[in-house]
């Protein structure tokens, strides 16, 4: 078993010095698409974590009897199935957040983390640890999507979580919130900016010049 | 078991059961999950019915579930017409206008028809439609809610064209569901922009000689008489799709016969 100390690191690591999209560059796509609002985000966030924690323990739950020759398919299936499992369950539960994110989730099929993480990491580690690492990866891509989504929201619409922070001039306030925000191309300069930031402060994360 | 894990008879038995137990376990959640799917889906309709009537706003915040049923239930009257004829049909047990499904009816062969001139796509058109009377406290009718709906650039695209008594001029025009993944986002998704929904408010649907005049234009002199309503720019195909939704809808094959018979002889 795992002692306390490799947990947390698993669980953690992800979130600044390992990040899924800071680091590893996975998942950008859908950073870019649901940053708008911290709602989507948040959901987003919640449900790339559900489906890249569970796909990794089932995965790693069988891991051993998974034939080498199929692997990808099989790891494509489960992680299917439960992206559209959680599609169907914000369908229900959260219908207005669902219509805003729309192809997006049925998109964490493809989003590289989960399948990168699979392919990486559950095929050889129990599952625990795997379902830990699901968790981290996940809250490393929240952590990225909050703090873009943070930024967007606020100065691009002048609010948090749809409430009115900044009262916009259109509204009768003194704001002029800047559109280009609200656009995907600018979570391309945010992400840039964590980015740059991140491996100021990690300086052993910047890649060797070749 | 490495060796054995990779013969084909294994591998043939992992690749089934799993297809097996994920499918189960999908088909579950689906049929479990969808009476919940299915109401939420009609009270979205609803809030968008009471947003085409101008009385609730939803890009003010959240409106309460209880507050778009309370409203719904006490301002709007759900009624079905046949658009052959152009008259009401009388609610029966079979036939309740408030759950009637325009498109499982539009599937089905006995209960639609082939347009002959299909401009806007629509490729059945089912033999009744709905259309919500909305009126105000003191029972007075106050905007009528004409379902449209036509292909736009990508997608089907579903609006409710509200228009006042005189079933003449509009009140607005709100999309509120698309097919697949929709119209392009700020191009032709801008159909749901609140500014150009805007600008269809108090414009004329005929002209003087009573012929279908409203057009989706790109002349500012167009544009800025009573038929004419700015066009998307960058959104072309979208804007014409529009046109044409409107032009089916309000035509021969759509709701001509019905507003004929309601202009003439009210809307009992």
């Amino acid at each position: 078993m795992a002692d306390a100390k490799e947990l947390k690191q698993v669980l953690i690591g992800p979130v600044l010095s390992n990040n899924p999209i800071a680091l590893q560059i996975l998942g950008v796509c859908s950073a870019l698409a649901v940053t708008a609002k911290m709602e989507t985000a948040i959901v987003m966030t919640i449900a790339l974590t559900a489906v890249c924690a569970l796909s990794n323990l089932f995965i790693s739950m069988i891991r051993s009897h998974i034939p080498s020759s199929v692997r990808i398919i099989v790891q494509m299936t489960i992680i299917a199935s439960l992206v559209i499992v959680v599609d169907q369950v914000l369908q229900a539960y959260a219908y207005d957040v669902a219509k805003q994110l729309s192809v997006f989730v049925g998109l964490i099929i493809t989003n590289c983390i989960v399948m990168g993480r699979a392919e990486a990491y559950a095929m050889k580690t129990p599952p625990l640890m795997s379902f830990m690492d699901g968790i981290g990866n996940g809250l490393g891509y929240g952590a990225i999507l909050l703090a873009v989504g943070f930024v967007r929201e606020l100065f691009g619409n002048g609010s948090l979580f749809g409430i009115e922070i900044l009262s916009k001039i259109s509204d009768g306030g003194w704001y002029q919130p800047n559109g280009l925000l609200l656009l995907p191309p600018s979570a391309f300069f945010l992400i840039g900016a964590l980015i740059w930031i991140i491996r100021t402060m990690k300086p052993e994360q910047v890649e060797a010049k070749g | 078991m490495a060796s054995n894990k990779d013969s084909f008879g294994r591998t043939l038995f992992v690749v089934v059961g799993l297809c097996f137990i994920c499918s189960v376990f999908v088909s579950t959640a689906a049929v479990l999950l969808k009476p919940i799917q299915q109401e939420n889906k009609l009270l979205d309709k609803q809030k968008y019915i009471l947003e085409a009537a101008g009385l609730i706003n939803t890009k003010e915040g959240k409106i309460e579930k209880v507050q778009v049923l309370e409203m719904y239930n006490k301002y709007v009257e759900a009624r079905l017409v046949n658009l052959k004829s152009g008259d009401w049909v009388e609610d029966s047990d079979s036939k309740k206008a408030d759950t009637f499904d325009t498109e499982k009816a539009a599937r089905t062969k006995a209960t639609s028809f082939v347009p002959q001139n299909d401009i806007a796509s629509v490729k059945r058109v089912a033999n009744e439609a709905v259309v919500y009377l909305v009126r105000d406290d003191n029972q007075q009718l106050q905007t009528v809610i004409i379902p449209v709906k036509g292909y736009g650039l990508w997608s089907t695209m579903f609006a409710f064209l509200a228009v006042e008594p005189d079933l003449n001029t509009i009140r607005s025009l709100v999309y509120y569901s698309f097919t697949g993944s929709g119209e392009t986002p700020g191009l032709g998704g801008e159909v749901q922009n609140p500014q150009w929904i805007a600008k269809w408010n108090g414009k004329k649907l005929y002209n003087d000689k009573g012929e279908l005049a409203i057009s989706v234009t790109k002349n500012p002199v167009v544009a800025a008489s009573p038929h004419g309503v700015d066009a998307l720019s960058g959104a072309t195909l979208t804007g014409n799709g529009v046109q044409n939704s409107l032009n089916f809808w309000l035509g021969e094959e759509g709701f001509a016969r019905f507003i004929e018979k309601a202009r003439n002889g009210g809307l009992g």
